[in-house]
């Protein structure tokens, strides 16, 4: 299987140790560990996963199920990588004067592209992810967002992607 | 391997099968069969086209993401730094590569008040755990980096998630589809 950079990377690197505030016994320490990179594309996946780890199929859907609910697990499926999917992204930051700060950030998230966005403690204090499905519509909504708020919005799409991903051991 | 235009070989049925399975797998026993009945497709097909994906590069990965908050870390912060354009490419990789990095991108500066072209997000238990890989960071790297600084966040403004719309084919040519591998 071809593999891309980042994941080449990802394997070479050690993982995060995890530390405090959770309380999880061991075969939901074996999933986290086990399934950060490679879930199996196959009939049965999880009874896969489940001989591999000396689990049982149901204890390894229940597991996944009960650590998503609980938030331990942000997510379990497929990472999509945004830009081969098509999709355009950028980063982009703003420096808002403290006194407009909250109608800056409506008209910033009324856009529906504008993902996430986070205070930052910097002059630049208003950073913001775009993300459109329509190649060219970036420059639009940065200049609408510069048009709508009357600040200058700096836009720093990536230019060279060198890493993506965190491995977590618990 | 030389970067595929993905984008183009994604026809209309790998993207019904990203929307899908953006938000995650079904929890049953055979979740690409649960997908291939939800869509009317042959589990094997939807399985061909899964691995496919995986092979361009489309699906990064198949797995859990830890919710880092939960697992202690609470001290990521974006890390950037003012690299000298010839040596982006090989201090960014350097960078990457950390343990304590999760995203590694070079980005245009912003003239002189923004002369960083690197950003890594660096994680740790606390801040002063940040702080402190920053520095270890600074002195690995000693004359190849002219300046750095960490941006912690201090409120999250908006939180929805990326979800693009994957059978959306606005500019694409339709007939540009590619056979399950």
């Amino acid at each position: 299987m071809a593999k891309t950079f980042s994941y080449t990377a990802q394997s070479s690197k050690s993982a995060l140790k995890a530390a405090g505030g959770i309380d999880l016994d061991e075969a939901d320490r074996a999933i986290i560990n086990a399934l950060q990179g490679d879930f199996p594309v196959c009939e049965h996946p999880y009874a896969q996963v489940a001989s591999d780890l000396g689990l049982e199929e149901r204890q390894v859907i229940g597991r996944i199920e009960k650590l998503l609910a609980d938030g331990v697990l942000s997510r379990f499926g497929p990472l999509y990588h945004a830009e081969k999917m098509g999709g355009e992204l950028t980063l982009a930051a703003i420096a808002v004067p403290e006194d407009r700060f909250d109608d800056v950030t409506d008209l910033v998230n009324a856009h529906e592209e504008v993902a996430h966005n986070y205070e930052r403690d910097d002059d630049l204090n208003m950073w913001f992810v775009v993300a459109t499905d329509q190649p060219g519509r970036i420059a639009e909504i940065i200049s609408d967002i510069e048009n709508e708020t009357g600040l200058a919005v700096h836009n720093m799409p990536k230019l060279e992607e060198f890493f993506v991903g965190l491995r977590f051991e618990v | 391997m030389p970067e595929l235009d993905t984008t183009k070989e994604l026809d209309a049925t790998d993207r019904l099968i990203i929307e899908a399975t953006q938000a995650g797998l079904p929890l049953t026993p055979q979740p690409y069969h649960e997908i291939a009945k939800r869509l009317e497709l042959d589990a094997k097909d939807v399985m061909d086209r899964i691995k496919a994906m995986q092979d361009s590069g489309v699906i990064r990965r198949i797995g859990v993401v830890p919710n880092h908050y939960k697992l202690g870390y609470r001290g990521n912060g974006m890390s950037v730094w003012d690299i000298a354009d010839a040596d982006i490419s090989s201090v960014g990789k350097i960078v990457g590569a950390l343990d304590c990095v999760s995203h590694c991108y070079h980005r245009p500066r912003q003239g002189v008040d923004w002369p960083y072209n690197l950003f890594a997000m660096v994680h740790g238990h606390d801040r002063t755990e940040v702080a402190d890989k920053v520095a270890a960071i600074a002195d690995q790297l000693g004359e190849l980096q002219k300046g750095h600084k960490i941006l912690f966040s201090t409120r999250i403004l908006k939180k929805t998630g990326l979800r693009l719309k994957g059978s959306n084919t606005t500019g694409r040519d339709p007939s540009a589809t590619r056979s399950a591998a």
